[in-house]
């Protein structure tokens, strides 16, 4: 698959970093056609990237639309790309979200707009690049190079105590990801010890024995960068900085998307690459998790300010993610990952609104609005949309991935699957109470008077994320078809080694592999189970 | 003519080209009238492309001469190559500020010729006495430099610090040296080698550990590893700018070529014993470094410390040993350069613009005010932070590699844990330049060649082998083969 003989995933990786040269050179006084080009280069990547829905094979086992080219030879670093169903769809998230961002943003931001412009597009280079690559080195330069983009985004252009929120954000996330490194080069060179030869390449790395203390090591520094930027509790005290100070689109992409790669990493990496140590740890995980679903949505619950609201519940919601994601099980791990798109969704969309009405009135409390429906009765048909899709309402996409989540945890453990399931109920309390004392009642604020209903560019930015809210919502199957294969293939890496050495972890290997055979996961592929045998019995 | 010994001329030829021009230097400016002084910058300039040439022409030879005093191997030019460039870069820095102070002597040029002397002889140095030799010529050419400001009282006492600190590390290497001496019957690094491999009967061994515990002492002193630091934020932050950037290239590489020949061929017999000592200092090294940068409201102070904490980096690749360490520390050096000298190119390019340039807070809004030199600036922070696609971060991805190959996790943990410190320093220059306003309004930005010149070098040497960097990698390990065969 190329486009104009450029293979799909380079254009994609690419295409966004043309737009960005291109929007640096032109003049900066030309506002409308600074504005314009950006956002036709990331509808162009949006609409090159169709193909990874339309010509997505999801029969298929492994990845898809792979380039292979040696970049690095000596030391074995190679340009690896390659998407499975998981990839694909966070892609397609990723092109989607980031061109709605950038039209959210022609009239917020005013200042300095050729650079916020270049920036954004940068950004999406670098996401996409992390989502796309199966080569530890590539993915760790893409990885890093989404922080400096976020961190002019949310230090030049965000509110107050944007300096604060940037350096914040920043320090953590390089902390957890440079520890990363060291584990990434552990596990290089005890590939190397095993095989002979030297390489980053994440498909052979797969196979790499290792020893179960090791293990828990290299999962613990993969898993800390991955934690911190998902965030799971007591890892999220950057995002409500974040999330607060950072502009509109900036918001809408790091909830969106950033969020997305911590989860993705776990799924791609450190639970694949260290299957003995994801059940050690499962326990830890799964706590920390319901621990963050309660504890944000409670957070969430009292705040004055609706984006820190809504960042809040970003902590409550990821924390689902996780839950799914652990429960290793072929419905947590399928629900997960619609519930990262469904997020993706939901979320940019609450931070679009609360962008619109941020524009309108420069505050954000919720104390200062009160019955803004009759004022802005578009607006508060959408917003409700929006805000009933957070919260898991049956038909709209929340509540698929919620679901499904919450039915993996079951398998596992009732008794976590009902904890966890408060949280639902916590997110419609604070939600619909955010959405009653911002919409409804009398209007006690006369400045909220004068307020203009929904422009039609604001229009179209919320209108196709709700479209896709509601098509997830009401036939979810194309998007689980999609994820059929790649969450059975996450399973059967997760659980092939336990099977050689399943009598360490009794409990969990006897609770995973009876959770997935209902879904034909070949994890009693003797031929799997023996190839992973084979090393460990030496 | 028949010499008793193997010296040919021709095996030192870019050192002879140097030296030779460091002397023509004192003699041309006798009849270079006042006011036609910058001759001198391109004799100087033509000089080290002359050697730069001839340097090149080496390459892949091997060859001992000179009593086994001097050897011509892949690692001598490779540092070759690496000093003659950082002085030809340091060459067109210096020229403007020269200029705008008035005081362009040949004298200057000389001085940083006879300093390149002696970095090479460092590098070709196969016997203590000849390291020693090229110490101190590269020494003594520094401590005149670091005061050459001779009006302005930091750079005085800059000097003065650095030439009484240096005086006493020279002794205690001298005194090393000596121990060394009494303990192994040898001064020659080959033969002090064979000794530790082959000795198994009892060796004098407390005058051994002395000696070499007071070798590693003067050699830190030289690389300002911790706790022999002390002189590098004073002596940085009042020398010469252009002469600031030079003691972080050059003369940094030239004492950690030292160091390898030293630790790897003469004492790699006992690496066991030292690898716990160097694992200690390095540590100390990046983290003392690190942390009190953080504290600098000064930017040439900043970049001292960093330079510093930088020293800790590539000890790491020396702790490590072997190929892997070896050649990451060697490539380690070449990218500290370039990211190194482009930051103090952008220093001084900030400084020519007027009476500032060197607090941190004068960086303010300058992003979006001159949007290229910002985003130089920015280039150069990013990569000596170690962030991607940069060749600082494809330098410590080897170095960290060599140290978790070789079994030094501990080791390459502190190193990310103190890149992740760093992080914080370099970047606030990037929360200065973009994310505040100017104190005042900043003029229209002023760029000598010379500079614009050195700008793009540096930027290029910073960015493409950050994306490819095959190429330096082998030229780096092609390098450390002299130590392997």
């Amino acid at each position: 698959m190329t486009i104009l003989g450029v293979p799909l995933l380079t254009a994609l990786i690419f295409l966004p970093l043309v737009g960005a040269a291109v929007v640096f050179l032109l003049p900066s006084a030309r506002l409308g056609l600074v504005r314009w080009t950006a956002f036709a280069f990331s509808t162009l990547t949006f609409l090159a990237s169709i193909p990874l829905w339309t010509a997505f094979d999801t029969a298929r086992h492994g990845m898809q639309f792979e380039e292979h080219v040696p970049w690095i030879a000596p030391l074995g670093i190679s340009y690896h790309l390659g998407v499975d169903g998981i990839s694909a769809l966070l892609i397609l998230l990723t092109t989607f979200l980031s061109a709605i961002s950038i039209l959210s943003t022609f009239t917020a931001v005013t200042n300095r707009v050729k650079t916020y412009m270049a920036t954004l597009l940068l950004l999406e280079t670098g996401m996409i690049g992390v989502f796309a690559t199966l080569d530890l080195v590539l993915f760790y330069i893409f990885w890093e190079a989404t922080l400096i983009p976020m961190y002019l985004i949310i230090g030049v252009w965000g509110g107050p105590r944007r300096i604060y929120a940037a350096v914040k954000f920043i320090l953590y996330t390089v902390a957890g990801s440079l520890l990363m490194l060291v584990a990434i080069l552990y596990l290089y060179f005890a590939h190397h010890a095993a095989s002979g030869q030297y390489t980053f390449d994440l498909v052979k790395l797969y196979d790499t024995p290792l020893g179960a203390q090791a293990q828990l090591w290299l999962f613990a520094a993969f898993a800390l960068a991955f934690a911190i930027k998902v965030p799971m509790f007591p890892f999220h005290t950057w995002l409500p900085d974040a999330h607060v100070e950072a502009p509109t689109a900036g918001s809408v992409i790091l909830a969106g998307v950033l969020l997305k790669m911590g989860t993705y990493g776990f799924v791609r990496f450190a639970m694949p690459l260290f299957p003995e140590a994801t059940h050690t740890f499962a326990p830890w995980m799964i706590g920390l998790a319901v621990i963050g679903i309660i504890y944000g949505a409670l957070v969430a619950m009292v705040q004055r300010d609706v984006k820190k609201l809504v960042a809040y519940s970003s902590v409550s919601h990821l924390g689902f993610v996780m839950l799914g994601l652990f429960a290793l099980n072929a419905q947590g791990i399928q629900g997960s990952v619609l519930q990262m798109v469904n997020h993706g969704l939901s979320t940019g969309a609450l931070f679009l609104a609360v962008g619109i009405i941020y524009e309108r009135r420069h505050t954000r409390e919720i104390s200062e609005f009160g019955g803004l429906s009759a004022i802005l009765p578009w607006f508060a048909a959408l917003f409700l949309i929006v805000c009933l899709s957070s919260l898991g309402l049956p038909g709209l996409n929340g509540f698929i991935g919620e679901f499904l989540i919450l039915l993996g945890t079951f398998r596992m453990n009732p008794y976590v699957a009902g904890l966890a399931a408060t949280g639902v109920i916590l997110g419609a309390v604070y939600l619909l109470w955010m959405y009653e004392r911002v919409m409804f009642g009398p209007v006690t604020n006369e400045k909220n008077r004068g307020m203009k209903d929904l422009t039609a560019r604001e229009f179209w930015t919320l209108a196709p994320v709700i479209a896709l809210i509601l098509w997830i919502g009401v036939f979810p199957n194309p998007f689980l078809r999609r994820l059929d294969a790649s969450s059975a293939e996450l399973m059967s890496r997760v659980n092939a080694k336990m099977v050689a050495t399943g009598a360490a972890v009794p409990g969990a290997t006897a609770g995973t592999a009876s959770a997935t055979a209902p879904g034909g996961a070949p994890d009693g592929d003797p031929a799997a189970a023996a190839d992973a045998a084979i090393p460990e019995a030496r | 003519m028949n010499l008793p010994i193997h010296a040919p001329l021709g095996m030192i030829e870019p050192l002879l080209i140097v030296s030779g021009v460091a002397i023509g230097l004192l003699l041309i400016d006798l009849v270079l009238p006042y006011g036609k002084k910058h001759l001198s910058m391109w004799v100087a300039l033509a000089g080290i492309v002359w050697a730069l040439w001839r340097t090149l022409a080496q390459w892949g030879m091997t060859e001992h001469g000179y009593s086994g005093m001097v050897a011509l191997d892949s690692l001598s030019t490779f540092f070759n190559v690496l000093f003659l460039s950082s002085t030809g870069v340091v060459v067109l820095l210096s020229h403007p500020f020269l200029q705008r102070e008035d005081v362009e002597h040949s004298e200057y040029y000389s001085l940083l010729m006879f300093a390149t002397a002696g970095m090479m002889i460092l590098a070709s140095g196969l016997d203590l006495i000849t390291l020693f030799l090229g110490i101190e010529v590269l020494s003594i050419s520094l401590y005149i430099l670091a005061g050459y400001s001779r009006d302005s009282d930091a750079s005085n006492e800059a000097a003065m610090k650095y030439f009484l600190l240096g005086a006493f590390s020279s002794a205690i290497l001298l005194y090393g040296i000596a121990l060394t001496y009494g303990a192994t019957g040898t001064t020659s690094l080959v033969k002090i080698g064979d000794v530790l491999a082959n000795t198994s009967g009892p060796l004098a061994e407390g005058l051994l550990y002395a000696g070499l515990s007071l070798i590693l002492v003067g050699l830190a002193f030289k690389v300002a590893a911790a706790p022999f630091h002390m002189w590098t934020p004073d002596v940085y932050e009042g020398a010469p700018t252009p002469i600031t950037a030079f003691l972080s290239a050059g003369p940094k590489a030239a004492a950690f070529a030292a160091i390898l020949r030293t630790f790897f061929i003469a004492f790699g017999p006992v690496h066991a014993d030292w690898d716990a000592a160097l694992t200690v200092i390095a540590i100390l090294t990046m983290t003392i470094g690190n942390v009190a940068a953080i504290a600098q409201t000064n930017v040439k102070r900043m970049l001292a410390y960093s330079s510093i904490a930088h020293s800790g980096y590539v000890l790491i690749g020396v702790v490590s040993g072997g190929m892997i360490g070896g050649t990451g520390a060697l490539f380690y050096l070449l990218a500290y350069m370039a990211m190194t000298l482009g930051a103090f190119a952008v220093i001084i390019l900030y400084e020519h613009q007027g009476e500032k340039g060197d607090e941190l807070k004068d960086y303010a809004g300058l992003g979006f005010r001159y949007p290229v030199l910002g985003a130089l600036l920015s280039l150069f922070m990013i990569s000596l932070s170690g962030i991607p696609p940069t060749i600082g971060f494809v330098g410590k991805l080897y170095l960290f590699g060599g140290a978790v190959q070789s079994g030094h996790i501990l080791l390459a943990v502190f190193g990310v844990l103190n890149s992740a410190v760093s992080v914080f320093y370099y970047l606030r220059l990037l929360v200065l330049m973009y994310m505040r306003e100017p104190q005042e309004a900043l003029p229209p930005l002023r760029v000598p060649v010379a500079l614009a010149l050195v700008l793009l070098i540096t930027a290029v040497g910073t960015l493409i082998p950050g994306l490819w960097p095959s190429g330096l990698f082998e030229a780096a390990r092609h390098g450390m083969q002299a130590l392997f065969s």
